[in-house]
């Protein structure tokens, strides 16, 4: 039994529109999510924007009601059993909000001990080893708002773990972080997997997914498009090559003609400054002057091959869905 | 608690508004040529500071925690949204403490308004009970807004008209019948009568236990409340403002 169980989790949003003619239009944001996470996994929810990571991960930690479908965390219902989840789990959403701007760290941490009962001669100890852990120590007294994007990050990640919680789900944990602040988080990260706990992250950022999770679920339109270790997934799309072609100026039917290429799995352009860059996915034929000929009258500049990389396979798997 | 004192916007409102009622209401009562209405008023204007610290801060409370994103946090907390919510409304009243304080020291500065209490010990008691039985209105009202984003423009809306069919700012005998029920389930009525009849003399007795009984009656539909309002919350997708 693994200890969060997903099944056929689906979610959909009513929105309207109109102020007296209200239109109302269904969307659905989880189109039935299926995986199990087992214990003392790190799992990844890797996905773009949009995609339905964060609808997923707050039905699993009980802030939203499934449209259908059923989850379990370590046995409990997540919708009939809900307060039972909700002492076993715990949960850091990205982003600056989520703490008592005027209130100190410290403040924050003790808040949150209180409402997680956390015995009052345990909560000292216990706040003094995560500040420790999260590199706050020293800083607890200051208020909140004077804290950087990453500090708040780091005091989110210890309110998550204030009691101790055996599962922690970790939404987009190292979004607008700057490079070293999400160096130090992704360590923070790597220690709660060696100390035993079960996390499932959700990110859109391949290469954190690649360092830290022992299996990914790449997510897209609120379905599952594929799932397995990094190396299953590189090994998707390791039997191609990738051709990336410099161009000024392209437009879109020559990226279709590109796409008409027998050979061509994706083609993804990237702007870069004045200029464009073509990122075509091949079943790993030589197929460069073939991608050249659609060109004809685009300026074009540098012209590389290389091998695939799990971005390649993660932007193709999404490209494809 | 500490949060509410260091919103200045807060503090700034509790501060100010029970003065400019209080003085509101010794010019009325001199021009209504009534001086020995004075205390009467002083004491409507000071309650009335409670009833709109404990609006401003009970309708406030669960719309800043969504403004804050702390409100999902507390919502996926273990303890019950009742347990978490009835802190902080009760806070919210006991603020308002102060405007009773400070319009009843203004009266005494300003308008030489002597004040004196007829039953101490029962003023003591009252006191309490008034502003909890308005704080748990203030957790009724809390409650609602848990589901409804756009629900504090509600509390803008209630703060006169509570006011006057509670009779804080004058007898609700020269209100038309119809509004009388209305008054009689409100917390504000019996909080105001009870301190009235404490310190101007009278039998507070009656109002002080239907303060008690009416907080209970609020703490038993509010906990409903929140049980329906939070599983609708979360099927509708309400607790954030994403």
């Amino acid at each position: 039994m693994g200890v969060i169980e997903a099944h056929e989790l689906r979610r959909t949003y009513r929105t309207s529109t109109g102020t007296f003619r209200r239109k109302s239009l269904d969307v659905e944001a989880v189109r039935g999510v299926t995986f199990a996470v087992e214990s003392g996994e790190l799992f990844g929810l890797l996905g773009p924007n949009g995609a339905g990571k964060t609808t997923t991960i707050k039905m699993l930690i009980t802030l939203l009601i499934p449209t259908s479908g059923t989850a379990r965390v370590l046995g409990h219902d997540v919708v009939k059993d809900a307060r039972e989840v909700r002492r076993r789990i715990g949960y850091v959403f990205g982003g600056d909000r989520g703490l008592y701007d005027r209130l100190s760290g410290l403040d924050n941490l003790r808040y949150f001990a209180e409402l997680y009962a956390v015995p009052p001669r345990e909560m000292r100890r216990r706040i003094g080893e995560l500040l420790d852990l999260v590199g706050l120590a020293g800083r607890e007294n200051e208020r909140v708002e004077g804290y950087s994007r990453g500090m708040r990050q780091r005091l989110h990640i210890a309110r998550g773990l204030l009691h101790d919680p055996p599962v922690v789900f970790l939404d987009e944990p190292t979004i607008g972080v700057d490079p070293v602040g999400a160096r130090e988080l992704r360590a923070t990260i790597a220690q709660l997997v060696e100390a035993g706990k079960t996390v499932l992250l959700t990110t859109h950022y391949m290469f954190e997914a690649d360092q830290l999770c022992n299996r990914i679920a790449v997510i897209s339109q609120g379905e599952i498009v594929a799932e397995g270790t990094p190396a299953d997934l590189k090994a998707n799309v390791s039997e191609g090559g990738v051709v990336e072609i410099e161009v000024f100026g392209i437009d879109e039917p020559a990226v279709q003609r590109l796409r008409a290429i027998e050979g061509v799995r994706s083609v993804g352009v990237e702007p870069r400054e004045q200029a464009q860059v073509l990122v075509v996915q091949t079943d790993g034929r030589e197929l460069t002057h073939a991608l050249l000929v659609p060109l004809d009258g685009a300026q074009v500049g540098r012209v590389s091959v290389r091998e695939p990389t799990l971005e390649d396979a993660y932007v193709a798997l999404v490209r494809e869905s | 608690m500490k949060q509410l004192m260091r919103s200045a916007l807060f503090v700034f409102t509790s501060l100010i508004e029970p003065l400019i009622m209080a003085t509101i209401a010794f010019y009325t009562a001199k021009a209504g040529g009534k001086p020995e209405a004075l205390f009467y008023m002083a004491i409507g204007a000071g309650v009335m500071g409670i009833w709109s610290s404990t609006l401003f801060g009970s309708g406030g409370v669960i719309s800043w925690q969504r403004w804050e994103g702390t409100l999902e946090l507390l919502v996926a907390s273990p303890p019950p949204l009742l347990v978490i919510v009835v802190p902080l409304t009760i806070a919210t009243a006991t603020i308002g403490i102060y405007s009773l304080s400070a319009t009843l020291l203004w009266g005494w500065l300003l308008f030489d308004i002597p004040f004196h209490l007829a039953h101490p010990l029962l003023f003591v008691i009252a006191l309490p009970a008034g502003v909890i039985s308005m704080g748990l209105l203030g957790l009724l009202i809390a409650a609602t807004f848990v589901l409804y984003r756009e629900a504090n423009a509600l509390s803008n809306m209630l703060e006169f008209p509570i006011a006057l069919v509670t009779g804080l700012l004058f007898t609700t005998a020269l209100l038309p019948d119809w509004t009388h029920p209305i008054g009689w389930v409100l917390a504000p009525t019996w909080a105001v009568n009870a301190i009235r009849e404490s310190a101007l003399g009278g039998s507070p007795g009656m109002a002080i236990v239907l303060c008690l009984v009416l907080g209970a009656a609020y703490v038993v539909l509010a906990s409903w409340f929140l049980r329906v309002l939070e599983v609708k919350a979360r099927e509708k997708a309400t607790l954030s403002l994403a």
